[in-house]
């Protein structure tokens, strides 16, 4: 029999794949299920209907701007923190984690404060004539916000043991600073790239707490999907509820599929023979 | 490319890493640097590379001044110790790289014959699509050469480029490297901390301690006649005996040397392993053996003078005695030099 050095793989194999079953699968089986009850017809009316078409625009264009956003800001911060020391380096750093900790509740109402007309952001965003509270824009906020933390902690353990040395061989083969880091730094950065984008995006589109204070929440212009699916659960119509959530889980799945499938042609050099 | 520094100085911080060195390096020499570890050597070569700005002093390539011209721009083939090829590009790719980014505009098919080109006289050929993951060690600094041979370059600049290999390979690629040096003319310049590396390899080795250039020279030159104690120890084993210079005699236990231009004062006797003769009686510093070893070639003789000092010497197989055996030492060649 083959002896591996910790002991007991079949029983914490076992314990992870019931656990990972019940607090993963389970809840998407009972989600599948619920929105299976409604039959196709009604499926497809209620997920298609022109306020869930126009709330899956809001939501995935907000998540996709956040995103975007979060991909180059992060990337910069993540590099800031490993490339240089500067006094209160550490503070920083300790800061991106903040809005992991924070109830998204919090942040909405924070954001909704600053941003609303009379606060200290909004009052002279307003004056050059740019609305952010009750507006999509509001929504970005929320969803960058709560979601900067993964690109830059997926980026920065990477970034520190990227080899300066390659940097300085792409100098001395005559490499702009443009070229090392387009043909160099950024190639070797895209799998971890990828994967902050994917759960930032990821979270953007689910998240609920944060948006809801900031968004206004009209239906067709600041309506997110999230909050038409608790809309009507709390119109005790579980199976349109379940349905609408559905298209998010299907949405966040291919999304996820596809950014592997990236990741892992990004990663085929690490391939041995 | 003649290569010249004039008094380049290097500060990091509060220390001073190389201090005031100039150096010429002439057109198609092949030079080593030589030094122990924070002895500056490797500061010197990123500054003829760019790596590094020099504090103070100049670096002159013939005769323009590089001292601030960016890396990028300046022209060098630089090889690191630890390859520093990019992992996610091929082999092919990876020399490529630098006609790729060069201002230069080459056709693609043009790109291709000079990889081709550089795999062959690395002797490559056709590993070209294999990623550096999956070659060895020693084709990964081959590999890196081309990279530095493809752009081209005014002068090669090796930093260590054998130190993460193994002794064979390194002894292997430590001849092609010449061959290669002899085949293509171009200046190079190379950082180590083996002496038998650079003894084996260059025209000339420049001896470094501490930022500064103790001694420069022909092989040939710094192994027949080191100027100091430093280089006498640096280049291989030496045994010390410390001793008293009066009217430019040496003595260390009444035993006489010669230490012509010697002013009086402390000084010591150094001389290899190799220049030791065991006398049973007669002249010589007396000692006992306190251990034989053997090896394939000689049997080494740890031994200890009657003035408490330990020294080693090389014999012949045959040496006939053992542990524990009093005696004279010998000494060929010995060199003195004044201590404080």
């Amino acid at each position: 029999m083959k002896r591996r050095v910790l002991p007991g793989l079949p029983l914490s194999l076992g314990i992870t794949l019931v656990y990972a079953a019940i607090i993963i699968v389970l809840p998407l089986v009972a989600l599948v299920f619920k929105a299976a009850s409604l039959g196709f017809a009604d499926y497809w009316r209620i997920v298609s209907s022109d306020r869930a078409v126009a709330s899956y625009l809001v939501t995935v264009s907000c998540a996709l701007a956040a995103t975007l956003f979060n991909l180059v800001f992060g990337m910069a911060l993540a590099w800031v923190l490993v490339r240089y020391r500067f006094p209160g380096r550490r503070v920083v750093d300790a800061l991106v984690d903040l809005p992991f900790a924070l109830p998204t509740a919090v942040a909405g109402i924070s954001l909704t404060t600053l941003f609303a007309v009379n606060g200290w952001f909004g009052g002279p965003l307003s004056a050059l004539g740019v609305k952010v509270a009750y507006t999509p824009l509001g929504i970005m906020v929320a969803m960058a916000f709560t979601s900067l933390p993964f690109v830059v902690r997926t980026v920065q353990p990477v970034l520190e043991e990227l080899d300066p040395t390659l940097e300085e061989a792409a100098q001395t083969l005559g490499g702009s600073d443009l070229s090392v880091f387009a043909r160099v730094v950024l190639p070797l950065l895209t799998p971890a790239l990828l994967a902050g984008v994917s759960l930032s995006f990821a979270r953007s589109l689910g998240e609920f707490g944060a948006i809801i204070f900031i968004a206004g929440n009209q239906p067709f212009e600041t309506e997110i999907t999230a909050l038409l699916a608790f809309i009507r659960l709390e119109e005790y119509d579980y199976p349109a509820s379940a349905a609408i959530a559905s298209v998010m889980l299907i949405t966040a799945f291919v999304m996820l599929a596809v950014t592997n499938l990236m990741q892992a042609r990004a990663l085929r050099y690490t391939v041995r023979n | 490319m003649k290569i010249s520094l004039d008094n380049v100085v290097k500060t990091f911080d509060t220390f001073r890493a190389v201090h005031g060195v100039s150096l010429q390096i002439e057109s198609g020499e092949l030079v080593a640097l030589l030094g122990p570890s924070g002895s500056g050597k490797t500061t010197i070569l990123r500054m003829v590379a760019g790596l590094e700005y020099a504090d103070g002093g100049h670096i002159y390539f013939g005769e323009e001044d590089a001292t601030d011209i960016p890396v990028r721009d300046r022209g060098v083939g630089f090889v690191f110790q630890h390859y520093a090829l990019f992992p996610h590009m091929t082999v092919a790719e990876n020399i490529a790289f630098g006609m790729k980014v060069s201002k230069i505009r080459r056709s693609a098919e043009a790109i291709r014959e000079r990889v081709e080109e550089l795999l062959a006289l690395v002797q490559l050929s056709g590993l070209g699509q294999r990623f550096p993951g999956q070659i060895s060690g020693g084709q990964r600094q081959r590999v890196a050469l081309a990279r530095a041979l493809a752009v081209d370059p005014r002068v090669l600049l090796l930093d260590e480029p054998f130190g993460a290999l193994d002794a064979n390979v390194r002894r292997d690629l430590r001849r092609w490297l010449r061959k290669i040096h002899d085949e293509l003319g171009i200046t190079t310049l190379f950082v180590t901390h083996d002496q038998e590396e650079a003894l084996d390899l260059a025209d000339r080795v420049v001896i470094l301690d501490k930022g500064r250039i103790v001694q420069q020279g022909t092989p040939e030159e710094v192994c027949r006649s080191p100027e100091n104690a430093f280089v006498m120890r640096f280049l291989g084993d030496a045994n010390a005996l410390p001793a008293t210079v009066r009217d430019g005699k040496a003595y260390v236990q009444d035993v006489e040397f010669d230490a012509q231009g010697l002013a009086d004062g402390a000084a010591e006797v150094l001389f290899r392993p190799a220049d030791v003769a065991w006398r049973e009686d007669g002249q010589g510093v007396p000692a006992q053996i306190l251990r034989v070893l053997d090896r394939p070639d000689s049997r080494r003789v740890l031994a200890k003078t009657t003035g408490g000092q330990s020294i080693e010497f090389d014999t012949a197989p045959e040496f006939p005695h053992r542990k524990g055996e009093a005696g004279f030492i010998d000494i060929r060649r010995p060199r003195v030099y004044a201590t404080g």
